[in-house]
């Protein structure tokens, strides 16, 4: 058959439309000359330059506080809504709360920054509070628009996951609150996590809502790179481009050969269970007293 | 065919000072506009393997799930021990389950998981650790304990499973369809260790099937539930051979179904005529029928039996002519469809006493069905 | 055979006559139906504080939009005049259209609408060009390769947006990559403008987006059972003729779930369109962007954004349709 060739073409053809990019992004930040398109040399000097640059660390600092800030509470909130889309059955306006919960993954993040910023305006025209724009109002507007992405991942986890276990536990004497603490969420934990590292990534990666709700004197590191991007391009962007990538394709494959190591351990106490039914003893009922044939 | 395989003959129910342990008071469960539980009252008597046998969708998950408390009756009460149940969470009821798909928790040990619910009445430390090596002796499980669900076979979570639920010696221990997910061959063994434990440990058992020998083979009494009120509720001997109703008669067993007309009702027997046989029905033990009453006659395929010889026809009791149409040979027994005159087919089972060459019915062949006085049953419903 | 002695020729009664209520019933019962109402007390609380957060950082501020886009603007800060007024003890409501007539005034605004829609609609098509046999090849793939090829397609995802776009920067500029590339090979012997172009806007979207499109397409794929073809091969269907027959409409909800989680945001696009796009790949996210920002106009701004809303909400209307259709779907197995 010749269908799956002209397939693998196409696949190889689509990685590498996905990937060349940041691989010539990775070999250019290693380039010794100025001009990002040629190549002037080997060199290092555009790390040493970037550990230089206060103002990039300092925005890459307040970034990362803001993305685990807002990703916890992404998480703590999201991880509630999908409990309640997952479980709670049906309720009057459940079609709503869905609704709700899902909307802030599809929505432009131009809409959803602008509004955001109009509400914390009235707000503090109203109460007082957020003063100014800057940290808090970037990790309010973080927390919402990656809550639904966490909800999204713990609903289907959920959905997934034989209701009867946490019944058994209910069953068994544990109160709803003890149910979810000792017994769900240990084993949606995977879920949980992965939900989190998502939210930290979508708050660091954020550029528009940022945008709207930041203030004069919070700029998170997207804002800084997407303005510097602007002025033209410099090394120094790539360099911090290649630190990104490399971390992140580091935290993957962690990731991926952690979830390899399990699968193997899967298969050993598979096959243990079956060794183990062959080992069952027969069991106790003496034959003598079976009821004639 | 099924056998009974309890050893200890129980009958509470006929004793009429005995207090029923527990106590469905016309339970009635809605879920919008579906009614899966319809007005049901039921008593269970101490120490009984009682069974709620039906279909899907014949309520009797919902009923169990009521007796545990993961749902509320929509109307109705229900009693344990002569306590009123109705609005007691779960976790507050002296009731332990084991569901369908076992429900182990897979990031905790065989042992953890015993452990789990002595835990949560915080029982102290040695006790727990002494209660659970005790069950899962009970359960041969000792060696395993140490071990994750997912690394145990089926046969054994189920263990784990009942162990988990024995522990905290429930008054009332239910069982969500105990044996679906074991195969054939250990499903058997598994039934027998089951009622075998029960008696061991006196608590009561509720279990809810579908497989109707199961609740044959083990339980003390079966309530055969169809669309959420129960059709029966008898011992598995009064419920396959004296089927209450059409539903109960055809649901549990092979049936065949003669619709007539009571033509003579005596204290020793009743006689009744009908169109879908050339001759009578006779039955030599009464039932309280009017004459001209419509009813059926329920003739269990095994208690009839197909020859070549005898008289047969109008004017004849019990026996009639036909045509064999199909012979399906099981080994121990063969069944024959037979196609009467009347156009009706009648199953008749008869066991291979001679070896099958030397069979003397074959297809086509012009047969007389006969059966005993005994052998039918009138049914009204 | 089943022994037992026939029993009374009346048939088994269904159920005995229940007895007088016990007195044991009134014990602890207060207790119990104290500890009954916790339950769903606890559930409330979980439902209510996701759904409070949602209404106010998410509903609200919708409402504030519509305010907004309703009032007129002003040099002040928040730079638009109120909507409501107290004078004389007299409340006011003064409604402005006049912000959404601007924008049917100023070609500007529709040229940006109509030029939108046009490069999201066109991106999600050669998005699924590219996404479908790539899915496609994926699900049929090794079962054991499945996984890291998808690894492979979520990982540019978790990698930053922005850079990911950076990059494009250097490879489409005027002595870019790509140019001294062509020009090696001897294919073009004047370098192309496609940076600042509506066609890097394209690149740029297909390439941000393309994640998006193959996972949903994946995920159905995967589903599709393989004997579904195999039966139709045996009854006489060539392989393009099952895929057609089978394959495709089996995987069309996969299409529309994957289209539109490209084509919604693809609309409101604002960072791509400002980095790689020129003058005329005007979009209406950088519209947008440009009213709020650099003509402090919050009242236009916030105009355009509901009628930006009004465009995707049918989409996302049937997004979500989708979505609740498939979680119905996945409850019931």
């Amino acid at each position: 058959m010749r269908r799956p060739n002209f397939l693998y073409m196409i696949l190889a053809l689509g990685f590498a439309f996905l990937y060349v990019p940041i691989l010539l992004l990775v070999i250019y930040s290693f380039n010794a000359s100025r001009l990002v398109t040629l190549w002037g040399g080997f060199s290092t000097q555009w790390y040493a330059s970037l550990l230089g640059n206060q103002q990039l660390l300092s925005a890459a600092w307040l970034s990362l506080q803001i993305a685990a800030l807002s990703a916890t509470g992404a998480t703590v909130l999201g991880t509630m809504a999908g409990m309640v889309m997952a479980r709670f059955g049906r309720f009057r306006g459940r079609a709503i709360v869905g609704a709700l919960v899902t909307a802030p993954l599809v929505m432009p993040e131009v809409i959803t920054g602008l509004s955001l910023l109009l509400l914390f305006v009235s707000l503090e025209d109203l109460i007082g509070w957020p003063e100014g724009r800057g940290m808090t109002t970037i990790t309010l507007a973080h927390v919402t628009f990656t809550m639904a992405f966490v909800a999204v991942i713990v609903q289907s986890r959920m959905a997934s996951l034989d209701e009867s276990i946490e019944e058994a536990a209910m069953d068994l004497g544990a109160r709803p609150a003890k149910v979810f603490f000792v017994i769900t969420l240990p084993i949606i934990a995977p879920a949980v996590v992965s939900g989190w590292l998502l939210a930290f990534t979508l708050s660091l990666d954020d550029v528009v809502i940022s945008n709207f709700v930041s203030g004069p004197g919070a700029t998170p590191l997207p804002i800084e790179i997407f303005s510097s991007i602007r002025l033209g391009v410099t090394p120094e962007i790539n360099a911090l481009a290649t630190i990104i990538v490399g971390l992140v394709s580091a935290g993957i494959l962690a990731a991926g050969l952690w979830s390899a190591r399990q699968e193997r351990q899967r298969r050993r106490d598979e096959q243990l269970a079956r060794q183990g039914a062959g080992e069952l003893m027969p069991i106790s009922s003496p034959p003598q007293d079976a009821p004639p044939h | 065919m099924v056998q009974p395989i309890r050893k200890t003959t129980l009958d509470p129910w006929q004793d009429p000072k005995e207090e029923p342990y527990v106590r469905i008071e016309k339970v009635t469960k809605k879920f919008g506009d579906f009614v899966a539980v319809d007005d049901v009252s039921l008593n269970i008597y101490r120490k009984e393997f009682f069974s709620l046998l039906g279909g899907s969708g014949s309520g009797k998950t919902t009923l169990l799930r009521m007796l545990a408390g993961f749902e509320t009756p929509t109307e109705g009460r229900i009693f344990i021990d002569g306590v009123d149940m109705t609005g007691v969470p779960p976790y507050a009821r002296p009731v332990n389950m084991m569901f369908q798909s076992y429900a182990l928790f897979p990031h905790m040990s065989v042992e953890q998981n015993v452990a789990f619910g002595l835990k949560q009445d915080h029982v102290p430390k040695d006790e727990t650790r002494r209660r659970v090596a005790e069950v899962l002796d009970l359960v041969q499980l000792g060696p395993f304990a140490k071990r994750r669900p997912h690394q145990l076979s089926g046969g054994q979570r189920q263990r784990v499973a009942l162990a988990r639920s024995l522990v905290k010696r429930p008054k009332l221990l239910l069982l969500d369809e105990p044996l679906s997910a074991l195969d054939k061959r250990l499903r058997e063994r598994t039934a027998f260790e089951l009622v075998n434990i029960q008696e061991q440990v006196g608590v009561t058992f509720v279990m809810v099937t579908h497989d109707q020998e199961e609740a044959m083979t083990m339980s003390s009494r079966i309530a055969v539930m169809n669309t959420g009120w129960i059709a029966q509720v008898g011992t598995p001997a009064q419920v396959y051979e004296y089927p209450g109703s059409r539903f109960v008669a055809g649901f549990i067993g092979d049936v065949n179904l003669f619709e007539g007309i009571v033509v003579e009702e005596e204290p020793d027997h009743i006689l009744v005529r009908s169109d879908e046989v050339a001759c009578d029905l006779y039955i030599s033990h009464g039932a309280v029928v009017p004459r001209g009453a419509k009813v059926a006659v329920a003739i269990r395929p095994e208690k009839m039996s197909v020859s070549k010889e005898g008289a047969a026809g109008p004017g004849t009791r019990n026996a009639v002519v036909g045509t064999v149409r199909e012979i399906a040979y099981l080994g121990q027994f063969s069944t024959y469809l037979v196609a009467l005159d009347t156009g009706k087919t009648v199953r008749v089972t008869m066991p291979n006493t001679n070896r099958a060459a030397e069979m003397p019915i074959t297809w086509e062949d012009r047969v007389v069905v006969s059966w005993r006085p005994l052998a039918g049953v009138v049914l009204t419903q | 055979m089943i022994q037992a002695s026939p029993p009374p020729a009346a048939k088994p009664a269904a159920a005995t006559p229940v007895a007088a209520p016990p007195t044991l019933a009134a014990r602890g019962g207060f207790q119990r139906a104290l500890r009954h109402r916790l339950l769903p007390r606890g559930r409330s609380l979980v439902t209510v504080v996701p759904v409070f957060w949602l209404l106010l950082f998410f509903l609200v501020p919708f409402g504030i939009v519509l305010k907004i886009s309703l009032s007129e603007a002003a040099i002040a800060m928040p730079p638009y005049e109120p909507l409501f007024a107290w004078a004389e003890n007299v409340l006011t409501l003064r409604l402005n259209l006049g912000n959404y007539l601007f924008m049917l005034e100023d070609s500007l605004y529709a040229v940006a609408y109509l030029n939108s829609l046009k490069i999201a609609a066109l991106s999600t098509l050669m998005c699924l060009l590219l996404g479908y046999p790539m899915a496609y090849a994926i699900a049929r793939a090794a079962p054991e390769w499945r996984s890291p090829l998808l690894m492979l397609v979520i990982l540019p995802f978790w990698t930053s947006f922005l850079i990911r776009v950076y990059a494009w920067i250097g490879i489409l500029k005027q002595e870019g990559l790509l140019n001294q590339f062509l020009l090696w090979l001897g294919v073009i012997d004047a370098p192309l403008h496609i940076l600042y172009s509506e066609t890097a806007v394209y690149i740029g979207i297909v390439y941000s987006y393309l994640p998006f499109m193959i996972l949903p397409l994946y995920a159905t794929l995967e589903k599709l059972d393989l004997t579904l073809l195999e039966a139709a091969a045996d009854l006489g269907a060539r392989p393009w003729k099952a895929f057609v027959s089978v394959t495709l409409p089996l995987s069309l909800p996969g299409v529309i779930a994957g289209s539109l989680l490209v084509f919604i945001p693809a609309v409101g696009e604002f960072v791509i369109p400002s980095l790689l796009g020129g003058p005329d790949a005007l979009m209406i996210g950088t519209v947008l962007w440009n009213e709020f920002s650099a003509n402090r106009d919050w009242p236009v701004a916030s105009a355009v954004a509901i009628a930006l809303l009004l465009l995707l909400v049918v989409p996302i209307m049937i997004f979500q349709h989708q979505q609740g259709k498939q979680q119905a779907a996945e409850a019931r197995r």
